[in-house]
């Protein structure tokens, strides 16, 4: 059912590209905006470049969440599949899953991009690669929490953001942590340990109080 | 028990009940935290390293650990809501978030003085103090989500779920900013066996003085929100003509 789910989701995304590739030109943008407001010299992006990638993919996905469950908020679709007989945290994770298809992995596919702006090496990118692997779910699973408190609100995007940012702190803590260790040659098994850890605890239990808050926001 | 419970998840008695404690629970609040501000600042010997300004500790120390136990005591109360659906939890749950707020501001802005003197700066990327302004954040949230539904009800039962997704995220910013980086200095033991006993006793009054502040403050808003989300019904009114003292 999950996998229907998914489909479904993959279907409509790919039928309003627009909205599925503005939020990868938002990424690409603002780390534009880095080398050109702090000066080109290669050594200086190097090192700044955890936090302004990791920055950078917090907020475009911060973008891309809003169409988790809006556009079917709006058109009664989402009323439908709380009706459905299958578990709500159930249709929450193929939801998810199908968002983060959409909008989390192609990021990673341009992080080598991202990577060659900065003037990162290619073991700072395979630890920017990883990180992103990794951290990307976990904000799609926190934020879909966010999303479904706000579905119902005129104007969420905003309330979304206050919401949803503080609580990705410790990803970004430990991704850029992650990508400053990788470019000094240090081991950083350690860290993308815990944020699987993260991965692996907002999957399981993010899904249930994102049900229990769609069903707070549509009763 | 549970009658007595089932008494309080009605509005009109809690109001009354509400009304009775806050006197009682006022005073003492005054007495004690005034106690063991002057017994702090006028009487306990000056630190050996610090001097005076380790007095300011009178009104950080009690600020900093309220900030958690009131986002503790809401979580409590936000799951009680969820949980029995009880409206009256949630309500609860929402006339404690600006008092929790307001402590953590406190304690973030006496920090911020203490740590000039002390540390030569404002402000550093501690994990202490991080993980404080992350609270002042997730208090923020909770207030902004509940402020933005036009029903009360859901707007309740809303910040109750982000209280307690914010309750899961609390021991992870927590430790995160701790692995990360540190300078604050570490804890003085659970009942602050740490510290002199002639500066322990104040401490621990200014302490008692926050709690019993931090409750007279949440019962007299708690008043005001059950007035406010039952405005509609007869009591109210009856309240509000002054036919009924409550």
């Amino acid at each position: 059912m999950s996998l229907r789910v998914i489909q479904r989701e993959l279907r409509t995304a790919f039928r309003s590209g627009a909205e599925v590739v503005n939020p990868l030109w938002f990424f690409l943008i603002v780390i534009t905006l880095f080398p050109l407001g702090i000066g080109p010299e290669p050594q200086q992006l190097a090192r700044i470049a955890p936090g302004v990638v990791w920055v950078a993919a917090l907020l475009s996905s911060l973008l891309a969440l809003e169409r988790l469950f809006r556009d079917d908020f709006l058109d009664g679709s989402l009323e439908q599949l709380l009706l459905l007989p299958t578990p709500l945290p159930l249709t929450v994770l193929g939801k998810v899953i199908a968002h983060w298809l959409v909008t989390g992995l192609p990021l990673i596919l341009l992080s080598p991009l991202a990577a060659l702006l900065l003037s990162l090496d290619f073991n700072s990118w395979l630890a920017m690669a990883l990180t992103l692997l990794l951290g990307t779910p976990t904000f799609s699973f926190l934020g879909a929490i966010g999303v479904a408190l706000t579905v119902g609100l005129r104007r969420g995007g905003v309330l979304l953001s206050l919401l949803v940012l503080p609580l990705a702190i410790p990803v970004l803590i430990f991704a850029s942590a992650a990508i400053d260790a990788a470019s000094q040659g240090l081991p950083i098994g350690g860290y993308l340990a815990i944020l699987g850890a993260m991965l692996a605890a907002s999957a399981t239990l993010a899904p249930f109080a994102t049900a229990a808050a769609l069903r707070i926001a549509l009763h | 028990m549970w009658k007595w419970l089932h008494q309080l998840g009605r509005p009109e008695r809690l109001y009354q009940l509400c009304g009775r404690l806050i006197p009682g629970f006022g005073v003492a609040g005054a007495a004690t935290l005034l106690l063991g501000w002057i017994w702090g600042f006028g009487f306990a010997p000056a630190d050996y390293q610090q001097g005076d300004s380790f007095r300011i500790m009178y009104i950080h120390v009690p600020a900093a650990m309220w900030s958690m136990g009131v986002y503790a005591a809401m979580a409590v109360a936000a799951f009680t809501g969820l949980v029995w659906q009880m409206k009256m939890a949630d309500l609860v749950s929402t006339a404690m978030a600006p008092v929790g707020a307001v402590f953590t501001f406190i304690a973030l802005i006496t920090g911020s003085a203490w740590g000039k003197p002390m540390w030569g700066t404002w402000w550093i990327w501690d994990a202490r103090l991080t993980s404080e302004l992350v609270l002042l954040f997730l208090y923020m949230g909770v207030m902004a989500l509940y402020q933005s539904f036009d029903d009360r009800r859901t707007a309740g039962r809303a910040a109750g779920i982000l209280i307690l997704v914010g309750v899961v995220n609390l021991p992870i910013i927590h430790f995160s900013v701790q692995w990360w980086n540190t300078l604050h200095q570490g804890s003085s033991g659970i009942l602050q066996q740490a510290i002199a006993p002639s500066m322990r006793t104040p401490l621990r009054w200014s302490i008692l003085g926050y709690l019993l502040v931090f409750i007279t403050l949440t019962l007299m808003r708690l008043r005001n929100l059950i007035l406010y989300t039952e405005r509609h019904r007869p009591w109210v009114a009856d309240v509000a003509n002054g036919g009924r003292k409550a």
